[in-house]
């Protein structure tokens, strides 16, 4: 297979960017669309050029690493699936392909197809967490979940922190992310302690950062590698309320 | 050998911990707030760790060369995690535990070091059940075990198939909630260069700051390494791509030891490498094993349809070999015996590299669904990355290298030969001995940083009370700096023609044809030649392109490759001292009639501990001799 690509190129956080293109010829299928990409910064080497900078390591959608805006999607043109997932059998051949760092006031791009994502740990500091000390757990099977708690809680708990939901939304809300780490925290016993608390810290956090709010586009769902619902944001918007409430 | 003294406490085995625990010295509330510990890596082990000593009150400085402390690699642990709860009432026990693993290992392990693993996996899943890891439950909302490989009872914790993502996202929210508290600064997007040493102890690390490029310098009276593991030295294996040995090989450069660096896990079930450009293979869970069978046809090329083949047709070999283990025999004899049927030409797929993993009877018997809720998301993962559906078909899967029980040398209070240099997790050279069980990673990781190493560094740095804030304008410091610098330099002034991957792919190519799965005395002589000679290449022929003041990725696998360069050699070196076959390192010299391999304990019942060679050329070998007195030593059969 051969392919155009127009990819974006920023040689640091205060260089203004722009999209350079490429020709690839001698792709596979079953090739991934990082190996692709590896493919091409080594022909690039050889020439003298330097690579293209992208994020990745685990290369198996679990780490959240890759982050790759392909032909004006998130993770590109496959649903359910993170960029270091998506391969080469996925697009015609001939096509040209855009490739674009994650776009939003809140991630900077430090290089290429690198944004800095810091904000999102920032995030998870207002409040992603049970506040238990090492030691002071009680027997494991003193605290039963109901499994449908404990099922309803995995799906929430699955998010992999790409940022894909604030890369995707036209307001840059990262509504998505922190109502996957409240809905996971409160529908288990152990975290609904502090689940109001918790609401409402993470999304002061997140407003304070700059990411926008949320106007129920969906985009979010649509673009997480996880399949995460929006359902949690319903779940979210309840503590946030709540916690209204009770101060 | 004075330098090997492994600390096990007095006592009969059961007591060891918790007489270490009330004798060894204590730092007061006071004074560890005046205390500063390093620590690098933030998978389980180190976010664990990190999060621990800033709980106690230890001011601590985590690194890791991710964007965010959540990625680092124990995120992509799938299985489970073991503990010796004994939930399911099917005779399990600490001791059960603690015999299942020194077994798995092939009797290489020290007996005092995993019955603590052991005693202490209890409290590790307490922890992070507290700490909100959604553990599979049954409908009466208690929690739920599975079985893994290598034991008869059913003792693994798990969640789906990301039971390493939840357990990291666990230790992860406790080193958040440590941040926040302004306990532990956190250093992302940092490679760790150089350790420094001040009168003989670690007291530092020399970083590069991935972004700017900038070297930086970091002082504490401790450091911690939490590094994980290695087998990304064979290209293509199940790690992520950025796992390397760089900041253990450093230690080991500047003193720490490190033991049994041969001896690594080869798992059996990964997805086959697919293209010359893969860059790393896909890990399918050992937990499947649990329900799909393992076999290739009965005859040699036989490329019909797997669905064509009748079932009279079809060799279950693991079945047929290991009747009283079946499909669950651990992974190094499963490996082995995938690549025995595929070298003597039963393997499948396009390539013969394949053997099937089938799950149609499960389905038939349990339905889809109830398959499905057990491994959606490995299934997914699976169609994602070959396009087929294995509900439908069987997965076709070979062995790829994974998990590297060697590691830094460390004592009972898991410090290396360095005073002040810990090495917690799949850094060190661990309980696991010559192999480790399926779900026994994660535990190991939890266990060392809840719960070990938080007691035992009091110990060490009790000495210290009375020390104050290390400065880093020091020469000491601005040595190591130099040293780092020049390094980078050289590599980025060879200019030559090759890029760092092509070297590493090559590397990568003579560790696992002649250092891998099977090793013999010819193959490893060969393999010391061709790893110094591709070394000579690579420092005058390397292309790193860029500059060393901004971020640059070439250079970043440069450094590491550089160092795989030396631990290669270093692996081959151990292969071929151990002339015997243990756990995953398999010489076949040393083999039963059934092509099993057969230990040597009158010669090797030892850790082989490697010293850098401060003069001359070769590593010099020490010995700790391993002694079992609670366990019965036997040939290691799954018959």
């Amino acid at each position: 297979m051969e392919f155009k690509l127009k990819i974006w190129r920023q040689k640091d956080a205060r260089s203004q960017g722009r999209f350079v293109d490429y020709s690839i010829t001698g792709v596979t299928g079953n090739m991934s669309f990082l190996e692709m990409l590896d493919y091409l910064n080594k022909t690039l080497i050889e020439k003298g050029d330097d690579p293209v900078a992208y994020e990745h390591d685990c290369r198996e959608g679990i780490c959240g690493s890759c982050a790759l805006y392909i032909n004006g999607r998130a993770h590109g043109p496959a649903d359910e699936i993170a960029t270091c997932e998506v391969r080469m059998r996925l697009f015609k051949d001939g096509e040209t392909i855009v490739v674009e760092p994650w776009r939003a006031k809140s991630f900077p791009v430090i290089k290429d197809l690198i944004a800095d994502r810091q904000a999102l740990d920032k995030i998870m500091q207002a409040g992603g967490f049970i506040s238990v000390n090492a030691g002071s757990a009680p027997e494991a099977n003193s605290i039963p979940v109901s499994r449908e708690s404990a099922d309803d809680a995995f799906d929430a708990a699955i998010c992999i922190g790409c940022g894909a939901c604030v890369a995707a939304c036209k307001n840059s809300s990262a509504m998505l992310f922190v109502a996957a780490k409240v809905s996971h925290l409160a529908l288990l016993p152990q975290g609904r302690k502090e689940a109001r608390k918790r609401a409402l810290a993470m999304v002061a956090k997140m407003d304070e950062l700059g990411f926008g709010s949320c106007t129920n586009t969906t985009a979010c769902e649509t673009e997480c590698p996880k399949g995460i619902s929006m359902t949690h944001i319903a779940r979210l918007n309840r503590e946030f309320l709540l916690s209204g409430f009770q101060t | 050998m004075s330098k090997l003294n492994a600390k096990i406490p007095e006592g009969p085995l059961a007591d060891k911990w918790q007489n270490h625990r009330e004798s060894i010295r204590l730092v007061s509330p006071a004074n560890k707030t005046r205390l500063d510990v390093i620590v690098v890596g933030t998978g389980l082990s180190g976010a664990s760790a990190a999060s621990t000593l800033a709980e106690l009150g230890y001011n601590v400085k985590s690194f890791c060369f991710q964007d965010s402390p959540r990625r680092a690699h124990s995120v992509a642990a799938q299985g489970g995690m073991n503990a010796a709860k004994n939930y399911k009432n099917d005779g399990d026990s600490v001791f059960r535990l603690f015999k299942d693993i020194i077994k798995g290992g092939d009797y290489r392990a020290r007996e005092a070091y995993v019955y603590r693993a052991a005693q202490v996996s209890n409290l590790s899943i307490d922890q992070l059940v507290a700490a909100g890891v959604p553990f599979a439950r049954e409908y009466s909302g208690y929690l739920d075990n599975r079985s893994f490989g290598g034991v008869q009872v059913s003792r693994t914790f798990y969640a789906k198939g990301q039971t390493g993502q939840q357990c990291l996202l666990g230790a992860y929210s406790g080193l958040i909630r440590q941040m926040a508290r302004g306990k532990v600064t956190m250093y992302s997007r940092r490679d760790m260069l150089e350790l420094v040493l001040v009168d003989g102890k670690a007291r530092g690390i020399i970083t590069r700051n991935l972004v700017t490029g900038e070297l930086e310098r970091h002082s504490a009276h401790a450091v911690v390494l939490a590094t994980g593991g290695y087998s990304t030295i064979y290209y293509l294996s199940t790690l992520a791509v950025g796992s390397n040995a760089s900041a253990a090989w450093s230690a080991h450069k500047k003193g720490a030891f490190f033991a049994n660096p041969s001896f690594v896990q080869i798992h059996p079930t990964s997805v086959p490498q697919l293209n010359d450009y893969q860059a790393k293979l896909t890990l399918m869970s050992e937990s499947l094993r649990n329900d799909g069978r393992i076999w290739v046809p009965k005859k040699k090329g036989d490329n019909r349809h797997p669905g064509e083949i009748p079932e009279d047709e079809r060799d279950y070999y693991l079945e047929r070999r290991y009747p009283a283990f079946g499909n669950l025999v651990p992974r190094d004899v499963a490996s082995r015996a995938a690549k025995e049927r595929c070298d003597a030409g039963y393997g499948v797929g396009e390539t013969g590299l394949s053997v099937y993993l089938d799950f149609s009877q499960a389905i038939g018997k349990q339905g889809k669904d109830v398959i499905r809720s057990k491994y959606e998301n490995l299934f997914d993962m699976y169609e994602k990355t070959t396009g087929e559906n294995p509900y439908k078909e069987p997965m076709r899967i070979y062995p790829a290298g994974h998990y590297t029980m060697g590691g830094l040398w460390v004592d009972y209070n898991l410090m290396t030969t360095i005073p002040g240099l810990f090495s917690i997790g799949e850094s060190n050279f661990s309980d696991h001995g010559a192999n480790r069980l399926g779900a026994g990673s994660l535990m190991q990781c939890a266990n060392d940083g809840y719960f070990i190493l938080p007691v035992t560094i009091g110990d060490y740095l009790a000495d210290d009370i009375r020390t104050p804030k290390i400065p880093v304008d020091i020469p000491e410091f601005e040595k190591a700096e130099k040293a780092s610098m020049e390094k980078l330099q050289i590599l980025m002034s060879v200019k030559g023609t090759q890029t760092v991957t092509s070297f590493h792919r090559r590397l990568g190519r003579i560790m696992w044809d002649l250092c891998g799965m099977v090793r013999n005395e010819k193959g490893l002589k060969d393999a010391l030649q061709m790893v110094g000679k591709l070394k000579k290449e690579f420092w005058s022929d390397v292309r790193i392109p860029g500059t060393l003041y901004e971020v640059n990725q070439e250079l970043e696998k440069a450094v590491r490759v550089a160092d795989f360069f030396e631990l290669g050699h270093l692996m081959c070196e151990d292969a071929l001292a151990r002339e015997e076959s243990c756990g995953a390192h398999f010489r076949e010299e040393s083999q039963t009639p059934e092509g099993e391999t057969k230990r040597i304990d009158s010669r090797f019942s030892y850790v082989s501990v490697w010293e850098y060679p401060t003069k001359g050329k070769h590593h010099i070998l020490h010995k700790e001799a391993l002694g079992f007195e609670n366990v019965e030593i036997q040939e290691r059969s799954y018959k």
